[in-house]
């Protein structure tokens, strides 16, 4: 069964953000994301200092499967991206909360978070598909 | 086997050697010739022949086995259209002979327009584009064309279904435009008020695949192309699916502006082959000036000609050195002669009746349908998830299965809108027996699943090579053949 953990906040289309103690960031996709999708082969991640807005593509995770694109959960600049999954995608599937992030944003705005799924109502959604 | 594992020092085929010639060019620099030898395998004529008779007895093709890969119309091309196209006047024709000795070449290509231009509701037809993606491309940049000639230049985006082709958005952002996603009903059909919420001024255009990829006929269509031309944007027909309605649903009376078609595809020449393709546009009037040249023209006093720049001033332009893959538009011509009037209402009807009696067929042996309330087209998708959940069997293990039992897996995971799916497009080629066949061979692959499902999930079990690792083959890209 996939996870949920409850600290951190979802996009229906199945990313997660997780607000650091810095006041950073932290954006990648979900378990349930990464079950559906199956073994991850790429990732393409954003340029650092990129300008990203709520909802709009800021990278594309590719499996066996199919290639999806990544959404941006919050508004923000791209502050850091997480190298390891260029050389070793399976990450994503084997710690999609932790070693399998994908990148850092400086937001522009915290309470943008606010508007994001809490981890019952997202469960629910994937529970219901 | 590698080639390679059969050779032996010295040995060679030279019965195919070319003579050797005792110019031999000498104003090659130096830094350019090789200093090595070129690895070609040490190996007999009838080593070579075995090699590659044997590699070929292991593929899946249409003269083999039943194909029904959806979405890519893997239908029979009969002989006939490939005698015909073969024929030595054409394949000695020099792509500069004058127009006196090009009357009969350029008379098939004038006609093959006409039965487009008729089968389509088109007003005119370009038969240049050389693949799909290419007539893809010259239908947006007629777009793009029309709205710069009409100084609109704040139409900046193009509008996608979710279950169009996945090439559309390709394509509209190869032309400059920002791509805007549609979503679909439940039903597969276009979400008409997220239409509405989204058009406007800034629409150049929608791109719509009809039927789309769920399989199924857009039934608000005249709806969709009113919201769409009432905010000033265009419609753009994506072929790929034209074997569903050939004969019987014209894009034009359906009030699209621009579309291409894959010759490779629903006429006569096979898909997926590596190509070569051949992808016309069609227009209609309103972009009938900005056509790709040439198009063959005619003129009582003088035949036929290549229409240029010079009658089409606002063309976008030549898209290759001469027009289009000659070889595949003459095997277009002759199967559309072949077919006739009547013929071609036939192609839609059956490709249509194989769908839906195979869809009805593995509904009753326990499949379930992606979109049990409507009507199939030329192909149809049945979802394999409750399977998945409950028995571990996912739709990439039936598929699988199914080479075992002698039959091209249909195309898996494609749309992506629905989980663990298999898209079935069984053609109009086919017969009653071997449609039958293939539903008998799905209903033992489901007893499968249910009594014994590791005989699913370790599938396949007859073919020359187990069960691929696709995964490491993607992780660990390597197409190079290191020599020892």
């Amino acid at each position: 069964m996939a996870e949920y953990p409850q600290e951190i906040k979802y996009v229906d289309t199945h990313e997660w953000a997780r607000l650091e103690e810095d006041g950073t960031v932290t954006v990648g996709i979900s378990d349930h994301a990464q079950e559906e999708l199956g073994d991850v082969v790429y990732v393409e991640l954003p340029e650092i200092d990129a300008e990203v807005n709520a909802k709009e593509e800021a990278g594309v995770v590719e499996s066996v499967k199919a290639a999806s694109d990544i959404y941006a959960p919050v508004s923000g600049t791209v502050i850091a991206v997480n190298n390891v999954l260029e050389d070793a995608p399976e990450t994503v599937n084997d710690s999609p909360y932790d070693d399998g992030w994908f990148f850092k944003l400086s937001p522009n705005d915290v309470s943008e978070l606010d508007a994001l799924l809490p981890a019952d109502d997202y469960r629910e959604q994937c529970e219901s598909d | 086997m590698l080639i390679y594992d059969v050779e032996s020092p010295g040995r060679s085929a030279t019965a195919q050697f070319e003579p050797a010639s005792e110019d031999i060019p000498d104003d090659i620099p130096i830094a350019l010739r090789r200093d090595n030898q070129a690895g070609l395998p040490a190996v007999s004529e009838l080593q070579v022949v075995r090699h590659f008779t044997s590699l070929s007895r292991r593929n899946f093709s249409i003269d083999g086995q039943f194909y029904p890969l959806g979405s890519c119309t893997m239908k029979y091309n009969p002989r006939g259209a490939s005698k015909a196209a073969t024929n030595p006047g054409f394949l000695s024709r020099h792509p500069l002979a004058p127009l006196s000795v090009s009357q009969g070449f350029l008379q098939c290509l004038f006609e093959l327009q006409t039965y487009l231009m008729d089968v389509t509701g088109m007003a005119r037809v370009s038969l240049t584009p050389m693949a799909g993606a290419q007539g893809e491309f010259a239908g947006v940049a007629m777009i793009r064309a029309y709205h710069d000639h009409h100084n609109d230049d704040a139409r900046t985006e193009i509008l996608v279904p979710s279950a169009a082709h996945g090439t559309n958005p390709a394509t509209a952002v190869m032309c400059g435009y920002t791509v805007r996603e549609i979503p679909i009903t439940d039903d597969g059909d276009v979400d008409l008020e997220a239409l509405k919420q989204v058009v406007g001024p800034s629409t150049a255009g929608l791109m719509m695949t009809n039927p789309s990829t769920c399989g199924v006929f857009e039934r608000r269509i005249t709806e969709i192309q009113q919201v769409v031309h009432d905010a000033g944007g265009l419609l753009y027909y994506d072929g790929a699916n034209l074997n569903a309605i050939l004969g019987k649903v014209k894009p034009g009376d359906m009030g699209f502006d621009v579309m291409h078609m894959n010759l490779h595809k629903t006429f006569a020449t096979p898909h997926g082959g590596g190509g070569p393709g051949s992808g016309p546009v069609g227009v209609s009037e309103r972009l009938a000036p900005y056509v790709p040249t040439p198009i063959v023209g005619h003129d009582p006093d003088n035949g036929y000609y290549w229409m240029d720049e010079r009658e089409i001033p606002q063309t976008i332009g030549n898209l290759s050195a001469f027009m289009g893959n000659a070889g595949i538009l003459l095997r277009a011509y002759a199967y559309a002669r072949m077919l006739g009037h009547e013929g071609m209402h036939r192609v839609g009807e059956y490709a249509t009746l194989n769908a839906n009696y195979m869809a009805h067929r593995l509904a009753e042996v326990g499949f379930t349908l992606a979109y049990p309330n409507r009507r199939a087209t030329h192909e149809f998708i049945i979802t394999l998830a409750s399977e998945s959940k409950s028995m571990g069997v996912t739709a990439m293990d039936v598929a699988k299965r199914l080479l075992d039992y002698g039959y091209h897996a249909p195309t898996t995971y494609f749309p992506l809108l629905i989980p663990e799916c298999l898209l079935i497009e069984p053609t109009e080629t086919e017969s009653p027996e071997e449609l039958d066949g293939f539903v008998k061979a799905m209903a033992s692959i489901l007893e499968e699943a249910k009594t014994e499902p590791e005989t699913v999930t370790a599938a396949p079990h007859k073919m020359p090579v187990r069960r691929l690792d696709d995964v490491r083959a993607a992780r660990q890209l390597d197409l190079v053949l290191a020599r020892q």
